[in-house]
């Protein structure tokens, strides 16, 4: 059976390496896609497990405005930590973060940064009650939630994700209408030598075997293709991501996890390439 | 042995192709179903091997009715009856002992066991030597043989032949004949269709069909049973022949012999 599908493959070589081609493409989608998920997953979680919220301060704020606000949110017994960050420290953590930009070190000064408090809530509800205190308070000029963070990662994501399932979703059909396409044509034109096997005694099963499998190997070679090359592209690019995230505990994404991903994708395509298959055999042999 | 009891078959409301045929082959017989061509001829083998169902009327070989023989069983009836198809049916991208062997792959033989079993078929039709030619490389009269072989791999109680020497010379439709009757020797039906009328013997059994019906029926002047029984009779006599045969047949044709009755009780 292995040396048939092996002689129908390479008999027609243009086609069996169309019918890979569209697999791996639709499966390098499915596996950017997947990492995506991943990572944002990551990402979000990340967020979510900090209930935290940064209050920046006018220029006008003195120090005792910023310690009787510490104090206000202290007695509360809902905060578990308030850290301050100063022009000073400010410029710091941004020299620190643009050290390789020289131009940028030089445009900022620590006068147009502002000063600022960082308030960890014990529990995620109570940073309503926190901001309540800190909207009230003399000289704030902003404040930032990880809740709004949050918000807009998930509402990104899930636009990235709908597109994703979309182009997946075109991708799997066209990728099925060409296997489809393939081994319909590959069964016309062994028309006759089917026809000989069915007269000699050969079953239905026999007869369609081989083209199941041919669907079966080319799901198989474009998932690990695609799987592979999005794998190679994710990791190349990652320590230039694992900048931009700046501290954020994404990476490093375990090989394992990458491993198992193909191979669950390597699954998938294999089912696809048989399903299209019988779909053309179901089409072309009656 | 084939039993055709009032078979018709019609397409559609055209004229039927077999109106009403009933003839009877016995076993281990030798039989001409001649007529020109569009008369039937191809059809009644199609009906025996199932590829087409008959409009009305019974078929049967030996016990089996094969009306009531299931879809999924007709792949098993088609290994049982060897066919020796008009237009041959060889695989012409495959070689010689691989079309002989591809009823084999079917059934699930390993391929040495295949291959062996083909190449000792090849030896006893004389095609030792070419197992590895493609048939375009052969001429017509090795093509047919090749077709014989093909038709023997699993040692049938039947062998079609439609038309096995249609397209030959008169010398190599001859060796043709006396490599069926050979077979047919062995205790193989063999049913042939032709047109060529010089093939035929007088003593010979011969069915004549004309516009789908049955207008002669030619019973041999020796019947089959009186051919096995004078055969049984000369072979006590001269024991050194009766020892050439069972070495004419290979082993693995004992083993892979299928026999129509099994076909029937299951």
């Amino acid at each position: 059976m292995v040396s048939t599908v092996s002689k129908y493959i390479r008999r027609s070589p243009y086609q069996a390496l169309s019918a890979a081609a569209i697999m791996g493409l639709t499966f390098f989608a499915v596996s950017v896609f997947a990492i995506l998920t991943i990572v944002s997953i990551r990402f979000i979680s990340y967020f979510e497990s900090r209930p935290q919220l940064t209050v920046f301060f006018k220029d006008s704020a003195s120090s005792a405005d910023i310690k009787t606000l510490e104090k206000q949110l202290n007695d509360t017994g809902k905060t578990s930590s308030i850290s301050y960050v100063s022009k000073e420290d400010a410029l710091k953590i941004y020299k620190q973060q643009n050290k390789s930009d020289p131009i940028l070190l030089d445009l900022v000064t620590a006068d147009i940064l502002p000063a600022s408090i960082e308030v960890q809530a014990n529990q995620a509800e109570d940073l309503s009650s926190l901001a309540q205190i800190v909207k009230g308070a003399p000289n704030v000029d902003q404040v930032v939630f990880q809740k709004d963070i949050v918000d807009t990662l998930v509402a990104w994501t899930g636009a990235a994700r709908r597109v994703g399932l979309a182009v997946i979703a075109i991708l799997v059909t066209v990728s099925t209408l060409v296997i489809i396409t393939i081994i319909g044509i590959k069964i016309t034109v062994r028309r006759d030598e089917i026809e000989t096997m069915r007269l000699l005694g050969a079953s239905n099963w026999f007869i369609r075997a081989p083209f199941l499998l041919e669907g079966l190997v080319y799901g198989l070679i474009g998932s690990i293709i695609g799987g592979l090359f999005a794998a190679g592209i994710f990791y190349y690019f990652s320590p230039a991501l694992e900048s931009f995230l700046r501290g954020v505990p994404i990476f490093p994404l375990s090989p394992l996890i990458v491993l198992e991903l193909i191979l669950i994708e390597m699954l998938a395509a294999c089912s696809l390439g048989a399903f299209a298959s019988y779909l053309a055999v179901l089409r072309y042999l009656k | 042995m084939i039993n055709f009891q009032d078979v018709t078959k019609q397409y559609g409301s055209a004229d039927p192709v077999l109106n009403k045929i009933n003839f009877i082959i016995d076993r281990g017989s030798f039989a001409y179903l001649i007529g020109p061509t569009g008369s039937g001829k191809t059809t009644i083998f199609r009906l025996i091997i199932k590829d087409l169902l008959p409009s009305d009327g019974e078929i049967t070989l030996g016990e089996l009715d094969l009306s009531s023989l299931p879809k999924e069983k007709v792949p098993t009836l088609r290994r049982k009856v060897g066919v020796i198809f008009q237009d041959l049916k060889l695989l012409l991208d495959r070689t010689v002992v691989e079309n002989v062997m591809l009823p084999l792959e079917f059934s699930g033989m390993g391929e040495p066991e295949a291959r062996k079993k083909a190449e000792e078929l090849l030896a006893e039709v004389g095609l030792s030597g070419k197992e590895d030619q493609f048939p375009a490389q052969l001429s017509g009269g090795e093509r047919q043989r090749v077709a014989i072989a093909r038709a023997l791999i699993f040692d049938p109680d039947i062998i079609l032949a439609d038309e096995p020497t249609g397209n030959l010379d008169s010398k190599t439709s001859f060796q043709i004949l006396d490599l069926l009757k050979s077979i047919n020797k062995k205790g193989t039906t063999i049913f042939m269709a032709t047109h060529n009328d010089k093939l035929i013997n007088p003593e010979d059994r011969v069915i004549v069909l004309e516009s789908g019906k049955v207008v002669e029926d030619r019973r041999a002047k020796a019947k089959p049973h009186e051919h096995a029984e004078k055969e049984k009779a000369h072979e006590k006599h001269t024991p050194e022949k009766k020892e050439e045969k069972v070495s004419e047949t290979p082993k693995a044709r004992s083993d892979t012999k299928i026999k129509l009755e099994t076909l029937a009780e299951k």
